[in-house]
């Protein structure tokens, strides 16, 4: 990470929001700072909005039911959106979905802004609304969210259970923007989080320029289903150096 | 594997005041009322029928997969799975189901995803997407693809393993199990017949479903 420019850096604390268009083949860092955080992230083309991470053919293309390096993040178009391209974890959650104010308030009572200022209780669903609404999207854009930095274990009948400590201070995940991304996210508790108590946690957002995927990439050649999403992807900017 | 519970329905289709049968790779867009009931027959087994639910009077609250599982704390669903909307309502309950576990986190399949998970030459291929597609752009109203979300796929079978890895099995239907679901609210139904011919989820035999409604 040295050697390739940062180009910010922003921290955000437990409960916040943010969005950012990531420029191709920029990558966002997410720092997990005290351990335990949870980032809902929904992802766009940025420059055709109705193409959109799909996680159900993220999954399947994949194999998988849980996130990690190697794994690309897809969109209904068969588009590369975001490359896993470095996880300190191992295991981030696509399943859980995200909260609404009314799990909010019957978990952890109310807080509201008049009383607590910017220490209210505040929700993931609210959270992306607002962000979504930056750029001219709202309810209709939802789409299935993945939880970084939390697991949840399934059993074989299906029952899924919250696993504790999954992510420690100082984890991190790189997600490299295959085009340009629009990156939505929250730090809002997993709604399975058993924890009573309100008590999002702080990450720190770093954006940096990284070199394009090159021929031997890890998240390219991770499979071979990559490897075609990342022919379609590159189709859509023509000339352009991979 | 689990033991499936399942449960039969009284209804009888001599009193159904909707009854039609849809073939694969065909779509249907219809209204189902505040406690109506519809079931969805698997005619000769094996078939994916791959559906999506609104809010007739607020489309943007809609069905969502991951709302429906966290609210039951389980991945697969059967009768009693409530299906719930991205704005936390319950659209409908599953009343009956003669199958005992259907799908919520495969998704449709796509024109586009087709080519990524198959070959780039599949594009052409039909899909349950582009049948989302056709039926949307009949129905009107407003309707478009940002409308078109995570879906259930009823009598299909897709567990997870401990390990966190996704599978397609053997499906778990027959011919002439049948799943209910009885509408809590005035809703939309969107359903493809799955037309997929590059995996096994319908035996690679894509096959008629019976849809009946009973008010």
């Amino acid at each position: 990470m040295s050697s390739e420019t940062i180009l910010f850096e922003e921290s955000l604390p437990g409960g916040g929001l943010w969005s950012w268009r990531l420029r191709r083949h920029t990558t966002l860092r997410i720092t997990d700072l005290d351990g335990g955080t949870n980032v809902g992230l929904m992802a766009y083309n940025a420059d055709q909005p109705l193409d959109r991470l799909n996680l159900p053919d993220t999954l399947k293309a994949q194999y998988t039911a849980r996130l990690t390096r190697g794994h690309v993040l897809m969109s209904d178009l068969g588009h590369a959106l975001l490359s896993i391209t470095a996880d300190s974890v191992g295991w981030h959650d696509p399943l859980g979905g995200h909260g609404h104010a009314a799990l909010v308030k019957s978990k952890y009572g109310e807080a509201t802004y008049q009383e607590k200022r910017n220490d209210w209780f505040r929700n993931a669903h609210d959270n992306f609304l607002i962000e979504l609404g930056k750029y001219g999207l709202g309810r209709r854009d939802l789409v299935a969210n993945i939880n970084f930095f939390s697991r949840l274990d399934v059993d074989v009948a299906g029952k899924m259970k919250f696993y504790p400590g999954n992510s420690r201070a100082g984890d991190f995940i790189d997600l490299r923007a295959e085009m340009n991304v629009l990156v939505v996210l929250n730090t809002c508790q997993h709604p399975l989080d058993p924890n009573p108590a309100y008590a999002p946690r702080p990450v720190k957002l770093t954006v940096r320029q990284t070199p394009p995927p090159g021929a031997s990439d890890f998240c390219r050649n991770f499979r071979d289903e990559n490897q075609r999403s990342f022919i379609l992807t590159e189709r859509l900017f023509p000339g352009a150096s991979t | 594997m689990s033991t499936f519970i399942l449960t039969e329905s009284r209804l009888d289709p001599a009193h159904a005041i909707y009854d039609f049968t849809l073939l694969a790779g065909d779509g249907w867009m219809h209204e189902i009322m505040r406690g109506q009931t519809l079931r969805i027959v698997d005619l000769d087994g094996n078939q994916a029928v791959d559906t999506l639910f609104y809010n007739a009077h607020d489309l943007s609250d809609r069905y969502s997969a991951q709302d429906t599982i966290r609210a039951q704390g389980a991945l697969y669903l059967t009768t009693g799975t409530r299906l719930m909307s991205s704005e936390g309502a319950v659209l409908a309950t599953i009343v009956a189901d003669t199958c005992g576990r259907h799908d919520t986190l495969g998704g449709a399949c796509a024109a586009e995803s087709n080519q990524v998970r198959y070959a780039l030459d599949k594009r052409w291929m039909h899909s349950c997407r582009d049948t989302f597609m056709l039926q949307i752009a009949r129905w009107g109203r407003g309707v478009t693809k940002c409308d078109i979300t995570h879906n259930i796929n009823f009598f299909m079978n897709v567990p997870v393993t401990p390990e966190g890895k996704l599978s397609f099995a053997d499906g778990v239907s027959a011919g002439g199990r049948y799943v209910e679901v009885r509408a809590e609210m005035d809703l939309v139904c969107l359903i493809s017949n799955c037309p997929q011919l590059n995996n096994p989820c319908n035996a690679y035999n894509p096959t008629p479903v019976r849809l009946l409604i009973w008010p």
